[in-house]
């Protein structure tokens, strides 16, 4: 018999419309949709698509507790064994949104599988939850996704022993799962130690894990004194973009001017980020880059001044090594300057 | 220091008339080994009872578990400091073994952190003694005896019955099913026989946190030492025992120490592969300028053998785990390769960091397995013990009785389930 | 120097390592509000950069939301 099987889609793939519909409510609806028709046909009669939750991606970001129990009901009302969403690619809250439905359904016992770009932020914060496959970054990477998609969910379905990440192509979870091996312990690690000594290729069955946090710096002793520098990866930038900072996967960050700036307006400023609805930040950049407020500040001396520069890049599908690269410039300049404290702003 | 073990296959055990082994069958006088355990005024009373592999029986909570040695010839006695004398090392000559049998002490001991066996179902594939014939002391201490008085009597009654029954059927040793040889030379002998094989040393750590988790070493308590080296041959006649009530999955108990299988892996390739230089026992205890001690001189033997690779075995979690590290470090920045063995606490759900602390050193680990990992054992038939601390044990500790009498628990409460002496095949991957 | 991280994702802002996290409003407008007059929407900026100072002179031991 066929599984059944719930497919997750936002509204754009859904049809509703775009980033003006992010905020529509969780839908059900028979059958398959959107990308859920390849998945349809690449599964043949192995599995069905019973039904198809589609919802706006703001609006399960905002309700997750909500979108859940939705999943919840929509799996329980079909008897689904399992839940497939996506793929998401490189968008920011398609892909949480995928990662919350995916785990979603995981918590309520079922298989669960979704698929995008891998540095998608939806993959750090649910990677541990459900499995999610590597997707390229945009939707011309549908026609790779969908099969890869129909495939593993079947292997997961039927149950069998899983392998590694590396060996089934999967995102590693970081999940550790028992096993029987074919060797005790003691034999294992002497014969480990042996490659080891002769400086042959092993493979450790425990990864020491490494690592990324830095300590956190004392507090400003004196605000009334203090230099205070804004950066953002809200995209703000003077009209026109000058460094053509690209909407998605930026390649660089920009170091803007505020001298002489009291208040960013929609005249003198926008934003360059392709990731969220832009109308609100074009029409005041001060919701993404408080500068009005902190001018304020520092007429009033709640802090000593602002900082006359301020640095901006893309955060959308950014990749990590690039912006550890630049957050480690802006503060190798930031602290040349003498600047004792940075707000960062995000979207 | 030469020591041979001469191993009678026992696969069942029965009570009768006289304690003695014959085609596989142990028979125990029970009266006269209640009557030799009883000696100890600490003790209230001891129920002894037999569970054999397939049984549809439950023992809990374990305490140690212990194999029927004793000596054939040679210096002292099996478990020094206790059983045998201290005016002689252990380690040479013959030692008479009952292999497949096992002592359990269990009933209600010391704390509730003790173990489960299962002799069948699910729960059977993760401890070894599901496999053994077992003995089963069911041990009540006497009223107002104090914890550690408590756990002293126990540990000693379990080896006063191992040591008995093996030293009972001495006369069957002539008919030992087989015989196993470890020849263990002296630093300078193995060097000039062995010039071109890598030099291999055992650095053992032992649990010694205080608070009943204790290791005992020639009967001297394991965090009074400083890192000391050992021959193996030492270890198989019960240098090390356990006297330690802490998760059971990864105690090393007596059982582990006598049968120690990195000690049986290097010796299995000592002279063709390897040269197995040495044993190095070390501690772990509370404080950290003991840990820094204890790391340090561990580490400065392993470097005085010459050893260019080592094995390092953990035991028990938490805080030790910042012993291993510590060894493992200073080991390697000596240029002494290391492999550690430990087991990992990643949460129920596998997500959680495995390890309480880590260095980059630590490029070659094998794992026993995330001992949070949850399984259900079924009810069985009969439970030997205190099924009253069944609550306490898997429901207050470690899971929790479901309405079917069955009992979720974690690996954590199974006796040796992630031995990090490496004697099961369990491990773990990452998903 | 310290650095306040003033986002609306809390989860994304503790998986990437921040150690000084202050939730903002939305994703399209961390720091500000359309649909409030805009003297109100000034005041809720203020408040929250306000919080964004308390944060960057208070001392922190390890990953904390303000």
């Amino acid at each position: 018999m066929a599984y059944r099987i719930i497919h997750y889609i936002n509204q754009f793939f859904g049809g509703v419309g775009g980033e003006d519909k992010a905020d529509h409510p969780p839908e059900l609806r028979a059958g398959a949709a959107g990308p859920g028709l390849a998945l349809k046909q690449a599964w043949g009669d192995q599995a069905e698509i019973a039904a198809t939750v589609v919802c706006g991606d703001n609006y399960c970001v905002g309700h997750p507790e909500e979108v859940a129990g939705f999943i919840g009901q929509a799996l329980d009302k079909y008897q689904a064994q399992a839940l497939v969403a996506g793929p998401a690619f490189n968008a920011g809250r398609y892909g949480l949104a995928c990662g919350l439905a995916a785990s979603a359904a995981a918590a309520r016992g079922r298989v669960s599988l979704t698929a995008m770009f891998p540095e998608n932020p939806g993959v750090e914060i649910y990677k541990a939850n459900t499995f999610i496959l590597p997707t390229a970054d945009s939707a011309r990477g549908m026609g790779q996704a969908v099969p890869a998609m129909a495939a593993f969910a079947i292997k997961l379905l039927n149950g069998r022993r899983l392998g590694s990440a590396a060996e089934e192509g999967y995102i590693e979870r970081g999940v550790r799962l028992n096993t029987f091996h074919d060797e005790i312990g003691a034999e294992r690690a002497v014969n480990m130690l042996m490659k080891k000594i002769k400086g042959q290729y092993f493979l450790t069955e425990y990864k020491m894990p490494a690592f990324d946090r830095v300590r956190p710096r004392p507090g400003v002793k004196d605000m009334s004194r203090a230099t205070i520098a804004l950066v953002t990866s809200g995209g703000i930038v003077p009209k026109g973009n000058p460094d053509h900072i690209p909407a998605s996967s930026a390649r660089s960050y920009g170091a803007y001017s505020l001298e002489g700036v009291d208040d960013l307006t929609g005249e003198d400023f926008q934003t360059a980020h392709g990731g969220y609805d832009q109308t609100f930040a074009n029409e005041d950049p001060d919701r993404v880059l408080p500068v009005d407020v902190l001018r304020c500040m520092e007429r009033e001396g709640r802090i000593g001044r602002l900082f006359p520069t301020y640095f901006a890049t893309v955060g959308n599908g950014t990749a990590v090594a690039h912006a550890a690269q630049w957050g480690g410039e802006i503060g190798q300049k930031l602290r040349e300057a003498e600047v004792q404290a940075v707000i960062l702003t995000s979207t | 220091m030469k020591l041979e073990l001469h191993k009678i296959s026992v696969r069942r055990i029965c009570f009768g008339e006289a304690t003695h082994v014959e085609n596989g069958l142990l028979t125990v006088n029970r009266e006269e080994l209640k009557a030799l355990i009883m000696e100890d005024r600490g003790l209230a009373g001891v129920e002894l009872d037999l569970a054999h592999p397939g049984e549809d029986t439950r023992i809990m909570p374990v305490k140690d578990a212990l194999e029927p040695r004793a000596k054939l010839s040679g210096p002292g006695e099996v478990f020094p400091g206790f059983i045998g004398p201290l005016d002689t090392t252990v380690g040479e000559g013959q030692t008479l073994v009952l292999e497949g049998a096992a002592v359990l002490t269990a009933g209600r001991l010391v704390a509730a952190q003790e173990g489960i066996v299962d002799m069948s179902g699910p729960g059977a594939d993760y401890t070894p003694f599901s496999r053994t014939a077992n003995l089963v002391l069911v041990l009540t201490p006497r009223e107002g005896v104090r914890l550690h008085e408590a756990e002293q009597c126990c540990r000693l009654a379990g080896l006063k019955a191992a040591h008995y029954l093996a030293a009972e059927c001495r006369a069957a040793a002539a008919r030992a099913d087989r015989v196993a040889v470890y020849d263990f030379q002296p630093l300078s002998e193995t060097l000039a026989r062995h010039p071109n094989l890598p030099k291999v040393a055992y650095v053992y750590m032992l649990q010694s946190q205080g608070l009943l988790h204790d290791t005992w070493v020639y009967g001297v308590d394991a965090k009074r030492i400083l890192p000391t080296l050992m021959s193996p041959t030492e270890i198989m006649d019960g240098a090390i025992v356990s006297g330690n009530c802490v998760s059971a999955c990864d105690k090393n108990n007596t059982f582990s120490h006598q049968n120690n299988p990195i000690i049986e892996a290097l010796f299995k390739r000592h002279g063709t592969e390897l040269n197995f230089v040495g044993v190095v026992v070390t501690n772990e205890n509370v404080t950290l300028a003991d840990k820094q001690r204890s790391s340090s001189l561990a580490i400065r033997l392993v470097r005085l053998l010459g050893a260019e690779a080592a094995i390092i075995s953990e035991e028990g979690f938490g805080n030790p785990d910042a012993d291993l590290i510590l060894n493992c470090v200073k080991a390697e920045k000596a240029g002494v390769k290391t492999v550690l063995v430990t087991d990992e606490y990643a949460g129920t759900n596998g997500a959680s960091q495995s390890l309480a602390d880590s260095c980059p050193e630590g490029d070659a680990v094998v794992t026993a397995g995330n001992a949070n990992a949850t399984i259900i054992l079924p009810a069985m038939a009969k439970v030997i013990g205190d099924p009253g601390q069944a609550e306490v044990v898997a429901g207050g500790f470690f899971g929790s009785r479901r309405p079917d009498g069955s009992l979720e628990v974690e690996l954590q409460a199974i006796m040796g389930a992630t031995c990090e002496l490496g004697l099961s095949r369990i491990g773990a991957y990452t998903i | 120097m310290p650095v306040a991280h003033m986002a609306s994702i809390v989860p994304i802002s503790k998986s990437v390592g921040a150690n000084r996290i202050i939730p903002t409003v939305a994703i399209p407008h961390p720091l500000g509000n359309p649909a409030l007059p805009r003297e109100e929407e000034v005041a809720v900026r203020r408040q929250l950069v306000e919080k964004a100072l308390m944060a960057l002179s208070a001392d922190v031991s390890d990953q904390t939301v303000f």
